[in-house]
């Protein structure tokens, strides 16, 4: 569906994108998570055709995209893009979602009943007559996306849509991009800072840090086995221990961290210096120590206890600090206390390895 | 004190009364600058969005120049027209100095930089994101062109309405190239300048308190077009609370 190879662009001596490839397949969401400022936007304002890129090249239904203002225009009518911060035009709610159809010369019958269709699908069924500029941030948000949905765009572009929301209308949104969109024949391409949003949404990821794109993948390869020690940093992998690896039989590792013994699993040779990353939720907890099939226990004090929502997460020093992601639940009924003694264990196959 | 109170008088009562002559310059007045506002609106709207809407060298010092122009003397321009259609000028073998046609040339050539500077600040304050939105709904550049023009259409419309009245109150350039003929070019302002001098202050007052008057109502009608959008957009935002 899409393809791109090489892009490289740069805003004056500022290179914003530096060689980023990657391939979007028919009816995916794919969506690309990186810091801000990371070049993402840019990203998908050269493959939105609102910009021509330094070099390298945009492949849309298998042909190249190129120079020409006829055929540049011809693509982009295939696609739509909702951009963080949405300008409504100076006209009714109506006028607004119809502008698209409009500029394609749609028939007047056919576009009055498509745009009530899509103002029902948004929950803004009634609003037809509202002057667009008086509408909440939400509301706005919600036009815009009927704007781009209505045209039935074979390629959907969706940069930070709800970066400036509130939780209300932020998981309206996410409801309309899986329960609407994803059953829809529409191909997505979105761009979030916010890699949980990324992780609900996503059939596949990319990570874009520093204007690269550092891995692809479906979310369990990019939350679980992030591919350098940035990428596991922003996906959120709060333990990352640095060791050497002690010795490998036939791929289960012990690696030495600090004269502490952590088994892994890994085909890197003995005495690579590398990063073991454990995400939080991988580390379970237990009052006393028990016959386990994890091949790591560490017993250790409990330093701090936070709670979030349903979640809590309970920092341990068992001679490397570790952080551990449990249930609410479990620290009420485990009884568990700041200053407690507690044994923390992970299995080897939940450590996943990063050569330095 | 008294003189000045019994031709404010005098001038009410010419209004009121229908007096002929008051009437028919009125009538020319307005003829004359509708005219040549709707001829320079036709021209120097389009010519701000060409300029605008395109870049190409010299652009920014072409603006400034333009701006510069906003407060070119009216009888700088009365000189230049002159020169231009005199008997003797390049486009002398029109004849029509001092003919009502010559006036609005002239006051088309006046009006023509503050309508295309005014035209150009109004688009540039759309913001980039409209057009940049309609682009990205599959709009041509003709068609994301238009968008910006449409929201912009009220400070156009503003533009429009301040070089009628630069039009409408300007004396330097309708006495040059008109001559201030009676029945003929005789416009509110040339008029006015006449019978003050000629002593008539009842008749200057009463011509005087009608141009007041007629620039009143531009700016009123200016302020309603603008207004009636606000309103519109409070009464919206009310009706959500």
């Amino acid at each position: 569906m899409l393809k791109v190879e090489h892009l490289y662009h740069s805003y004056g001596k500022a290179e914003i994108l530096r060689g980023i490839s990657l391939g979007v397949e028919r009816g995916e969401v794919f969506v690309t998570i990186g810091p801000t400022g990371s070049g993402k936007t840019t990203l998908m304002r050269l493959v939105g055709l609102l910009e021509k890129p330094t070099s390298g090249d945009i492949y849309f239904g298998g042909y190249k995209v190129n120079n020409s203002e006829k055929a540049r225009l011809e693509i982009r009518r295939r696609m739509a893009m909702v951009s963080q911060k949405p300008a409504v035009f100076n006209a009714t709610v109506f006028d607004n979602v119809a502008y698209g159809l409009r500029i394609r010369k749609d028939k007047s019958a056919h576009l009055r009943s498509k745009v009530s269709d899509v103002l029902e699908t948004v929950g803004l069924s009634g609003y037809e007559k509202r002057d667009a500029r008086t509408l909440s941030g939400g509301e706005t948000q919600r036009v815009a996306l009927a704007r781009a949905m209505v045209i039935e765009p074979q390629l959907l572009l969706l940069d930070e849509p709800t970066a400036n929301l509130d939780p209300v209308s932020t998981s309206h949104i996410e409801n309309l991009v899986t329960d609407v969109i994803k059953k829809s024949s529409m191909t997505v391409m979105m761009n979030t800072h916010d890699m949980f949003q990324g992780q609900r949404l996503a059939d596949r990821m990319g990570v874009l840090i520093g204007g690269e794109m550092m891995q692809t993948g479906n979310t369990r390869e990019i939350f679980n086995a992030p591919q350098s020690l940035s990428i596991a940093e922003f996906v959120g992998v709060e333990n990352m221990l640095s060791g050497t690896i002690a010795t490998n039989e036939d791929g289960l590792v012990t690696l030495n961290v600090g004269g502490i013994k952590v088994e892994a699993m890994s085909k890197l040779d003995v005495g690579t210096e590398v990063c073991a990353c454990i995400r939080p939720e991988e580390i379970t907890l237990v009052k006393t120590k028990e016959l386990t099939s994890a091949r790591n226990m560490f017993s250790g004090e409990i330093t701090r206890i936070v709670v979030f929502g349903p979640f809590a997460r309970v920092e341990i020093h068992c001679g490397l600090p570790l952080i551990s992601l449990i249930t609410k639940k479990s620290v009420e009924e485990m009884n568990l206390k700041t200053g407690d003694r507690v044994y923390a264990s992970f299995k080897a196959t939940g450590v996943h390895i990063i050569k330095k | 004190m008294h003189a000045i109170v019994d031709a404010f008088v005098l001038a009410v009562k010419m209004i009121f009364t229908g007096d002929a002559e008051v009437y028919s310059i009125t009538a020319r007045t307005l003829a004359i600058s509708g005219s040549s506002t709707i001829i320079g609106a036709l021209i120097f709207v389009p010519l701000g969005c060409l300029i605008y809407f395109n870049n190409f060298w010299g652009k920014k010092a072409l603006i400034s120049v333009i701006q510069t122009c906003y407060s070119i003397p009216t009888v700088f321009v009365g000189l230049l027209v002159y020169l231009v259609f005199s008997r003797s000028g390049p486009l002398g073998v029109f004849g029509i100095l001092f003919t009502p046609q010559v006036m609005v040339i002239g006051q088309v050539v006046l009006i023509s930089a503050i309508v295309t500077g005014l035209t150009i600040s109004a688009l540039g304050g759309v913001s980039p994101a409209i057009r940049e939105t309609a682009t990205s709904l599959g709009a041509s550049r003709l068609q994301s062109v238009w968008v910006v023009v449409k929201e912009a259409r009220f400070a156009v419309l503003t533009a429009v309405l301040v070089g009628f009245g630069r039009a409408i109150s300007e004396v330097g350039l309708a006495l040059m190239v008109g001559g201030n003929i009676l029945g003929y070019t005789r416009v509110l302002t040339t008029a006015i300048s006449l019978y003050t001098g000629q002593g008539e202050i009842a008749l200057s007052l009463a011509l005087g308190f009608i141009l007041v008057a007629l620039a009143l109502i531009v700016t009123v009608l200016a302020n309603r077009f603008l207004m009636a959008k606000e309103v519109n957009v409070a009464q919206s935002r009310a009706s959500v609370s």
